[in-house]
C-alpha cells in the first residue's frame, strides 16, 4: 500500500476494484463501510455483487478480464471532462507523456468498451467523475488485478488513474494493494524472489552482489533464478532437489494436476510445515515447524508495517522455528553463523536493506515501524511519495487492452473467476480444523448465476461437474444472483478444487499465473 | 414497591437513552474534517481542580478521557474511546461543583477552573446504587460463570461492595439463550444493556446483525425480525464480544474462568492486514484470542480467522517430529537424523548437477527473519538464486 490502514476511514473516495474486501480482508472492509457510511462515495467493480457493492454509489460488474480496458475508460473520461489534476500532473509527471497518454485513450470511451467490460457507459462516467472530483480518493485492488496475462499492465493503468487526479503522494489517497497472506510483504522484503535479494536489490546488479559476499561471505550467483511456475515446469529435467517451506502448491498453484506429476518427479523433496499437507504426502522428508504462537520473530503487513510475532506457548512435540531449522542445516553445510534470537537476524538484515535501516527490535515493541525507515531516529512511513515520486517521475503509460490467454470457445462456453472466502486461509491446512469454520464453510461450492443454472437445469445443492482444458472436477451448486450469467465462481481453498482446472498461463513481467480467468464446461453430475 | 419502580426506572431510562441515539441519523461528518492532512495544533491547555488536585485539561476533552489520561479510575460499563459518549450506564457519573445533580463524566467536557470529584461518597453511593440495580437483574451464578475474572460488571460490585442484589427478590428477566453461532453464545440473561455490542456492529464493523428491540424494561439485544444469530447478518467477527463488559457474549472456546491467564500481544496470521492480537494461554495451552484495544492497525477489531480459528496451534494434526520415507513409506526420524539427510542431499544434488538444480519455495506465513534465512541458504550456502513464493498465488 501506498498509503495506510487507518487512513481508509478518512478516504473522501474509495475506489474498490478485484478485491472482495469484506471477506479477504475483513477489518480493512469493515473500514470502508465506515468511510461510506461517514460521507465518501463508494465505487466497486467486480465480476460478483460482493458485499461492498451493496452499499456502493457505483457498481459496475465488469467481465473477468476486461480491468484495462475498464480503467482506461475511465481515465479517458476524465481527461476528456477536463478533470485531471493539471498541477500535479504539471508538478509530478512528463507532459509529453501525458499527452501521449491523451491520444492513447481516444481509443478507450466507455461506449468503444462496452463490449469487453460489460459495463454500461453512463456508470463508468458517473464513477470516474466522482473518482476525479473527490478530495481524496484511495484505490483498494487484490489479486483481481493482479491474477491476468496482463496483471502488470492492470496495476499500472491504475497507477496512469491515480497520477492523473493527484491522488499519489497525499494522505487518504493512494494505491493500495491488499495482500493475501500475514507475511507476503515481509517475504518479498526479504528477497524471497528470484531476482532480488533483500530490499529488492537485483541479484544481476555487481555492486549488490558485492555488498552481500561482504556480509555473508560467500560468493553469489549474478543469475536471476527461476520464478514458482518456471520451478515447476522443469521438474525433472533441470530441477532436481525441492525444499518447500510453509507452502502447498499442490493445492495452491494452477494446474494441479501438472504440479502433482512435479512433486512426484522431482528426485528429493523436502517439506517444512505444521502439517502433514497435500504437498508433504510427496516428501522425502518433513521438517515439522512451529507456529507463529511458538516463536518470536515479525512479519511486515500489506501497509509496510513491521510488526513483533511473540512466542505465547512452548513449541508442539519437537517442533522447531523455521529459523532454528535452517541455521541447523546451514551449519551441516559449512556455513556457521549462529543467531541466539530472531532479533540479531533482524540486525543482519537492517545492514542490508536500508528501508529496515531503522527497525530494530526495542523499536517496533509497541505498534511496528513501517517502511522505509532509515535509521535509529526515522519515524517510519505512513505514505510513500510524499515529497517526490520514488522513481522521478510518475510513468504514465498508454496501456492496452489485452484479452486473456484463454477465451471462451463452443466446448468451454463459460469464464470460471476464483479467489477465497470469509472462512478459510488459502489451502485451509489452518482453518479445516476449526468445527465452526468447517460447519459455515466446509465443502467446495460453485458459484452459479440463476439464469445459467436453469439453463442447463441446475437446481441450488446440485452435484456438477465443472471442466476446463485442464481437467474436471465434482463439487456443489450455489445458485446465487451475485455473480453475472455465464461466469462462475469457485474458491480455491479446497484440495478437489479450482486449481485442478486454472490456467498456468501468465503475466510476462511477474510471472503471475491467470488464475483469475478461465475457459470452462458445466453440467449436471 | 417503590423499590420496584426505582430498579424499572433504572432500567428504562438507560435502555431510552440508548434507543434515542439508536434513532438518531449517523451524523455525516463535514468535508473539513475527513481531509485534515495538516499536523493538528496542540489544544489550548485549561487549569482545573481534580480529586483536590491542580491539574491541566486539554481543551475540548472530556472528564474522563483527563482522568484516564492521568491514570485516575473511573469505571465504566459503556464507554469505547473510538465510538461517541454514549451515557448509558451512568457509572462514569463524577461530582461538579455548581451542578445540583451528577454527571457522567464520558460526556462532560472540560471547562476552566471545573472543580471535579471522581471518587466523592455521593459519587460512591450513586455508583453503588446502578451496580446494585444491574446485578439484581443478573444471574448471581458468578462461581460457575466461565468469564469469573474477565466481567466488569462483577469486578466493579466487588468493588463497590455489591453482594447479592438488594431488588433480586422482585424477579429477574428469564430469557434463552442464542447458542446458534458457531463461534460465541449469547445469554440475554447476562447482558447489562449497555449496548456496546450493538453499537460496535452497527458502527465500527458495518454489519448491522444485531440491535436493540423493546421498551423499557422488555429492552432486549437481538437480530432483526428475530431471526436469532445463525440466520443473521453476523459474520462472526466477534467484534460484539470483545467489547461485552459482561458473560453475555462469550467465546464458545474459551478459558475456563480468567484467573491465572496470560496475555501475550503479537501479529495475526492470517491475512495481510497484520492485526494486533493478545494470546489468552493458561498453564501452557492457548486458550484463547483477544483484539488488542487501541493499536494500530486494527484498532481492537478482528474477524473470524484471526478471533475464533486458532485451535489449529496445538490440534493433535500438528508434526511433532521429522519423517523419513523408507521403503515407500514416511516414517519417524530423529532431527539429527532427517537433518544430516537433507544436507547430504543438498550436497550431493549440488556436486552432480550444479547449485541451480535446487530450488526452494519459502513461506508467505513465516516471519521475515526465517525467510531471510531460508534465501540466505539458498543464495549464500547452496548458490542458487532459485526462491520464489506464493505472493502470486
Amino acid at each position: 500500500m501506498t498509503n495506510s490502514i487507518a487512513e481508509v476511514k478518512h478516504n473522501n473516495c474509495v475506489f474498490v476494484i478485484g478485491s472482495n474486501t469484506t471477506e479477504n480482508h475483513p477489518v480493512i472492509g469493515s473500514m470502508i463501510k465506515r468511510a461510506k457510511r461517514s460521507g465518501a462515495t463508494l465505487i466497486v467493480a467486480d465480476p460478483r455483487k460482493i458485499e461492498l457493492a451493496e452499499e456502493a454509489d457505483v457498481y459496475m460488474q465488469i467481465t473477468p478480464g476486461a480491468n484495462i480496458a475498464l480503467i482506461n475508460a475511465m481515465c479517458q473520461v476524465i481527461i476528456e471532462e477536463d478533470l485531471w489534476d493539471k498541477e500535479v500532473v504539471a508538478a509530478r509527471c512528463d507532459e509529453d507523456e501525458f499527452e501521449d497518454l491523451r491520444t492513447h485513450l481516444e481509443n478507450y470511451t466507455p461506449e468503444a468498451v462496452e463490449d469487453i467490460t460489460g459495463v454500461a457507459p453512463e456508470l463508468v462516467r458517473k464513477a470516474a467523475r466522482m473518482f476525479a472530483e473527490a478530495d481524496g480518493a484511495g484505490i483498494y485492488y487484490a489479486m483481481g488485478i493482479t491474477q491476468h496475462t496482463a496483471g502488470t499492465h492492470g496495476v499500472m493503468s491504475l497507477s496512469n488513474l491515480a497520477l492523473i487526479t493527484g491522488n499519489i503522494g497525499r494522505e487518504n489517497a493512494g494505491i493500495n494493494p491488499l495482500r493475501g497472506q500475514n507475511n507476503v510483504q515481509g517475504a518479498c522484503d526479504m528477497g524471497c524472489l528470484p531476482s532480488d535479494l533483500p530490499g529488492y536489490q537485483k541479484v544481476n546488479k555487481p555492486e549488490v552482489i558485492e555488498k552481500f559476499e561482504k556480509v555473508w561471505e560467500r560468493p553469489l550467483s549474478p543469475k536471476v533464478g527461476l520464478t514458482l511456475t518456471e520451478i515447476m515446469a522443469d521438474i525433472p529435467k533441470t530441477i532436481k532437489f525441492l525444499y518447500v517451506f510453509g507452502e502447498n502448491p499442490a493445492v495452491s498453484d494452477p494446474d494441479s494436476t501438472h504440479v502433482e506429476h512435479a512433486l512426484k518427479s522431482v528426485d528429493f523433496l523436502v517439506c517444512q510445515d505444521l502439517f502433514l499437507s497435500e504437498t508433504a504426502e510427496f516428501a522425502d522428508v518433513v521438517l515439522p515447524a512451529c507456529s507463529f504462537a511458538e516463536k518470536d520473530g515479525t512479519f511486515t503487513n500489506t501497509e509496510r508495517r513491521v510488526q513483533r510475532v511473540r512466542k505465547s506457548v512452548e513449541p508442539i512435540g519437537s517442533s522447531r522455528a523455521d529459523w532454528q531449522i535452517f541455521m541447523e542445516l546451514m551449519r551441516r553445510l559449512g556455513y556457521d553463523r549462529h543467531y541466539r534470537h530472531p532479533g540479531e537476524i533482524m540486525d543482519e538484515i537492517r545492514t542490508l536493506v536500508p528501508s529496515y535501516a531503522g527497525i530494530s527490535y526495542e523499536r517496533i515493541e509497541g505498534d511496528g515501524l513501517q517502511w522505509p525507515c532509515l535509521n535509529d531516529e526515522h519515524p517510519g512511513t505512513k505514505y510513500l511519495h510524499k515529497e517526490k515520486i520514488s522513481r522521478g517521475i510518475g510513468l504514465l503509460a498508454p496501456i492496452d487492452s489485452k484479452d486473456p490467454a484463454e477465451l471462451v470457445s463452443k466446448d468451454y462456453p463459460y469464464i470460471l473467476t476464483t479467489g477465497r472466502n470469509l472462512y478459510h486461509y488459502h489451502t485451509r491446512t489452518m482453518t479445516k480444523l476449526n468445527e465452526g469454520i468447517e460447519k459455515l464453510a466446509g465443502e467446495s461450492y460453485v458459484e452459479i448465476s440463476p439464469i445459467l443454472a436453469s439453463r442447463l437445469g441446475i437446481l441450488n445443492g446440485d452435484r456438477i461437474r465443472v471442466a476446463s482444458r485442464r481437467g474436471e472436477i465434482e463439487s456443489n451448486a450455489r445458485v446465487t444472483e451475485i455473480i453475472d450469467e455465464d461466469v462462475i465462481f469457485m474458491p480455491f481453498h479446497y484440495s478437489e478444487g479450482a486449481n485442478v482446472l486454472t490456467n498456468t498461463a501468465h503475466d510476462p513481467f511477474c510471472k503471475i499465473p491467470e488464475l483469475k480467468v478461465c475457459a470452462v464446461r458445466v453440467e449436471k453430475a | 414497591m417503590s423499590n420496584n419502580q426505582d430498579k424499572t426506572n433504572g432500567l428504562n431510562a438507560l435502555s431510552d437513552r440508548l434507543k434515542k441515539r439508536m434513532a438518531e441519523p449517523v451524523e455525516k461528518k463535514p468535508q473539513v474534517e475527513q481531509t485534515v492532512a495538516l499536523p493538528s495544533t496542540e489544544p489550548a491547555l485549561i487549569d482545573l481542580t481534580l480529586n483536590g488536585k491542580q491539574v491541566k485539561a486539554k481543551a475540548g476533552e472530556t472528564i474522563l478521557e483527563l482522568a484516564r489520561r492521568l491514570r485516575i479510575h473511573i469505571p465504566t460499563l459503556c464507554h469505547d474511546p473510538r465510538l461517541p459518549a454514549d451515557g448509558a450506564c451512568r457509572l462514569c457519573v463524577v461530582e461538579v461543583e455548581g451542578s445540583n445533580r451528577l454527571l457522567t463524566s464520558c460526556e462532560t467536557r472540560v471547562a476552566p477552573d471545573m472543580v471535579v470529584k471522581t471518587n466523592s461518597a455521593k459519587v460512591r453511593q450513586a455508583r453503588q446504587v446502578m451496580l446494585d440495580l444491574l446485578f439484581s437483574n443478573h444471574p448471581d451464578d458468578c462461581l460457575t460463570c466461565k468469564d469469573s475474572g474477565h466481567c466488569k460488571l462483577q469486578n466493579y460490585c466487588y468493588e463497590y461492595g455489591v453482594v447479592r442484589g438488594s431488588y433480586r427478590d422482585f424477579g429477574r428477566k428469564i430469557e434463552p439463550k442464542d447458542k446458534t453461532n458457531p463461534f460465541y453464545d449469547y445469554d440475554p440473561e447476562k447482558c447489562i444493556l449497555c449496548g456496546q455490542c450493538v453499537r460496535v456492529c452497527a458502527d465500527l464493523q458495518c454489519t448491522d446483525a444485531i440491535t436493540l428491540e423493546g421498551r423499557g424494561e422488555a429492552t432486549r439485544v437481538r437480530t432483526p425480525n428475530r431471526v436469532g444469530l445463525e440466520h443473521s447478518r453476523c459474520v462472526s467477527c466477534g467484534n460484539c464480544v470483545a467489547v461485552c463488559p459482561t458473560g453475555a457474549l462469550m467465546p464458545k472456546r474459551q478459558p475456563d474462568r480468567w484467573f491465572g491467564t496470560k496475555k501475550t500481544r503479537t501479529t495475526c496470521s492470517y491475512c495481510g492486514v497484520g492485526c494486533q492480537m493478545h494470546l489468552i494461554t493458561k498453564d501452557g495451552k492457548l486458550v484463547g484470542v483477544e483484539p488488542v484495544q487501541g493499536a494500530e492497525p486494527n484498532d481492537g477489531m478482528l474477524c473470524v480467522k484471526g478471533r475464533f480459528s486458532w485451535n489449529f496451534v496445538q490440534h493433535p494434526d500438528r508434526l511433532k517430529t521429522p519423517l523419513i520415507r523408507k521403503n515407500g513409506k514416511l516414517e519417524e526420524a530423529s532431527w539429527e537424523e532427517a537433518l544430516n539427510l537433507v544436507a547430504s542431499k543438498l550436497r550431493e544434488t549440488k556436486d552432480t548437477y550444479g547449485p541451480d538444480s535446487i530450488a526452494g519455495f519459502s513461506s508467505a506465513r513465516a516471519t521475515n527473519e526465517d525467510n531471510y534465512l531460508f534465501q540466505k541458504m539458498l543464495r549464500a550456502v547452496i548458490g542458487t538464486n532459485n526462491v520464489d513464493h506464493c505472493a502470486r498465488l
